[in-house]
């Protein structure tokens, strides 16, 4: 074949791309006759209520900018608030359980945005026919949670509705923090050169939650990784100070997701090294016989932080100076374009794209 | 993860491309058809397409089950789903197939109880469990799946299950083969043979193509080592002039397949006298059916089923793209109007279908290759 012949397909095949680069550029838009399960799920459908009906009709500055949790100025303090809600099936899993997440899940959301947690609410949607055992185990695993965090829980709320109109029992807590004078954070702020750290194995947390439910007849020891990241942020903060441009803990969706929504928001292009990825085995083993992506899996102790280089060593030093962070790894980089686009260096030598996801992969994780 | 990484070894992966790159001749472009959706996942998942040399080109082929399921049988599912003793239950992938009126996910979210199962057995499990409902399996898929649903079903009659059904679409791929073999704007150089069909049926079916075709066959593994060595390997055989069927997939394949799931599938299906599939129209002999003896588990004589032909969607190109015709971004609606989050076509929905592997994984990988 010669090479003009190699070339015009080539040439067709990138107008073909562009086009959907442009059309993928657009806002999100919401249309949908009815709330489906991947509207919870964190990928596109997700993505479209929050931009396209959420946004514009509770549109705020704090909003528009789509991080994990809203920043308020009063007085000349900056304070950050953030609310989360949980739904988990079981409501207890190895590593954790409802209460656990509720308490990490909100302050992880103000460690991520450069704020140290001050003070949680929490309220409960119960069932009726809940063991009040299972409640009071909660509670005070709830309550333990919050102390080791050094985080007073200063208000809350109860609601029963009738058997068979919840899951046992829902819990929503709001978080109030304060964003630290060091940080300077935003999921805008990525730029080309800087390292993306990544604190330790991903999906844990997602695969102990499927595990649990018994579905699967798979017998692994995988325990959640639901822990507070303050400790990380702290860190990372103390090492790198304004060089920390951003910070996402990669629950709902994996880290695929918040890679995705990140480069987008900054406008850059990203690239993963596979090989670099911390693994648990059996994590991975369990994800290689169901056939799902360890990427999407859901992780409730886990952050990818973005580190200008000139910082990231010193970074990813101080990260695994932590205990319970030994793992953390360097594992690729922000690079100009294209933009809003996430590539992976396969481990096997290869690159693909690391896509959004459509649909929801696994059942409700938290 | 041992027994896998083995098959994933990049410096293994980087010398097989070598090899390929030095057997291509460089004057002649190759065209090499993976037979199976798996396949494609593979070639997509780790970037084999950028290992190649540009003139060795990988075309997708038609066996991708969720990929040639037709409308009229999507809407036939959702009609079933709909009525209000039933629980029913597939594969993930099938929940977002469009058929003429919306998807399964959309029938869920108005009311209808569809669950996702990971296997036939789950099914029948919940059957036994919820002995109030009529629980209905829509099985679909090559001889790879059908074993599990004739072995699911000899279960079902054993344990005395009368609440349980099935909605049959398990095809065959012998047949769609053999008529995109006779399409006269097929231009192909060999075929990478379905590795996990090949498990249940062995190598002996695909002997035909060698034989009365002249083409090489490599039925492959699914790791990327096995897609790499069996380019090498259909490229070898071009190169020696000869064509047969090779196994490379020898670890679990051998030429007459496995007796006990064949046996399976003769007790309890039987072949339909022809089965529409999606794009690529009637085949005779494609698509399989419960026997007389299982039909009390026929959930299509069991239940009134529209049974209604829906022609596919005038924009979509799914029969040219699951042909190998035209390459996924060729087609007219390809990432614009059809998407993964709103498909048009089937080939955009499973992560083995031609169109949402390349959408999802490949868009920047081939377009960096190209440049």
């Amino acid at each position: 074949m010669s090479p003009p012949e190699v070339a015009a397909p080539a040439a067709r095949e990138r107008l073909v791309l562009e086009r959907i680069a442009a059309r993928r550029a657009r806002p999100a838009l919401f249309r949908d006759a009815r709330i489906g399960l991947a509207h919870g799920a964190g990928g596109k459908a997700s993505r479209d209520l929050v931009e396209g009906l959420f946004l514009p009709a509770f549109d705020s500055e704090a909003l528009r900018q789509l991080d994990d949790a809203g920043r308020v100025h009063v007085d000349g303090l900056r304070l950050a608030l953030s609310t989360d809600t949980f739904v988990v099936r079981p409501l207890q899993f190895p590593g954790g359980s409802i209460g656990t997440l509720a308490v990490h899940g909100t302050l992880n959301d103000l460690a991520v945005t450069g704020a140290r947690p001050l003070a949680l609410t929490a309220s409960f949607v119960l069932e009726e026919g809940l063991e009040a055992a299972v409640l009071e185990t909660e509670v005070s695993t709830m309550a333990a949670a919050a102390r080791a965090a050094g985080v007073e829980l200063v208000a809350g709320d109860t609601k029963v509705v009738e058997r068979g109109r919840a899951d046992g029992m829902y819990v929503c807590t709001t978080g109030l923090g304060r964003v630290d004078r060091r940080a300077h954070t935003s999921p805008r702020r990525l730029e080309p050169g800087d390292r993306i750290l990544l604190t330790g194995p991903l999906g844990r947390h997602g695969i102990a939650v499927l595990l649990a439910r018994g579905e699967f007849e798979l017998d692994a020891e995988v325990a959640s990784d639901t822990r507070p990241l303050w400790p990380a942020v702290d860190a990372l903060l103390e090492a790198a100070g304004g060089r920390l441009h951003a910070a996402r803990d990669a629950t709902r969706g994996g880290l695929g997701s918040v890679l995705n929504e990140l480069a987008t928001a900054s406008g850059v292009g990203i690239v993963v090294r596979e090989r670099d990825l911390p693994a648990d085995p059996v994590v991975a083993g369990a994800c290689e016989i169901l056939g799902i992506d360890p990427l999407y899996v859901a992780n409730e102790g886990q952050l990818a932080a973005f580190v200008a280089p000139d910082r990231a060593d010193a970074a990813l030093a101080a990260l695994r100076a932590i205990p319970g962070f030994s793992e953390a790894a360097d594992v690729g980089e922000v690079v100009a374009g294209p933009p809003g686009l996430v590539q992976m260096d396969t481990a096997f030598g290869g690159r693909r794209v690391v896509d959004l996801l459509v649909g929801d992969p696994l059942p409700r994780i938290c | 993860m041992r027994f896998v990484d083995e098959f994933r070894d990049p410096a293994l992966g980087r010398s097989l491309a070598d090899a390929i790159r030095r057997l291509a001749a460089p004057g002649r472009a190759y065209k090499i058809m993976e037979v199976c959706g798996g396949h494609t996942h593979t070639i997509y998942r780790y970037g084999i397409a950028d290992l190649l040399p540009p003139n060795v080109e990988l075309v997708h082929g038609p066996g991708c089950p969720v990929c040639v399921i037709p409308m009229g049988r999507v809407d036939d599912a959702i009609a079933v789903a709909r009525r209000p003793e039933v629980l029913f239950t597939c594969f993930g992938d099938m929940l977002r197939v469009p058929g003429g009126g919306g998807t399964l996910l959309d029938a869920k979210a108005e009311g209808a109880d569809v669950r996702v199962v990971y296997s036939p057995l789950d099914a029948l499990r919940l059957a036994e469990r919820h002995p109030d409902r009529e629980v209905v399996f829509l099985a679909v898929g090559f001889e790879t799946t059908a074993p599990s649903t004739a072995l699911t079903l000899r279960q079902a009659r054993a344990r005395g299950v009368a609440n349980f059904s099935c909605l049959c679409n398990h095809v065959t791929i012998v047949p769609p083969l053999a008529a995109l073999l006779e399409s006269p704007d097929l231009r192909l150089d060999g075929f990478i043979g379905p590795g996990h069909v090949a498990t249940v049926v062995g190598t002996r079916p695909f002997e035909f193509i060698p034989r009365e075709y002249g083409k090489p066959v490599v039925v492959s593994g699914f790791e990327p080592l096995d897609v790499l060595q069996s380019v090498w390997s259909v490229l070898d055989q071009l190169a020696a002039g000869c064509a047969e069927v090779d196994n490379q997939y020898s670890r679990v394949v051998t030429r007459d397949g496995n007796p006990r799931a064949l046996s399976a599938l003769a007790d309890v299906f039987e072949l339909r006298p022809h089965f529409e599939w999606r794009g690529l129209g009637f085949i005779s002999s494609s698509g399989l059916r419960l026997a007389p003896a299982w039909a009390e588990y026929d959930a299509e004589r069991r239940y009134r089923l529209p049974g209604v032909r829906v022609a596919d969607p005038k924009a979509c190109q799914c029969g040219e793209v699951l042909k190998g015709v035209l390459r996924p971004w060729e087609c007219k609606v390809f990432g614009t109007a059809c998407t993964p989050e709103r498909p048009i076509g089937t080939c955009m929905v499973s992560s083995e279908g031609a169109c949402a592997a390349y959408y999802n994984y490949g868009r920047v990988a081939r377009q960096g290759a190209a440049s």
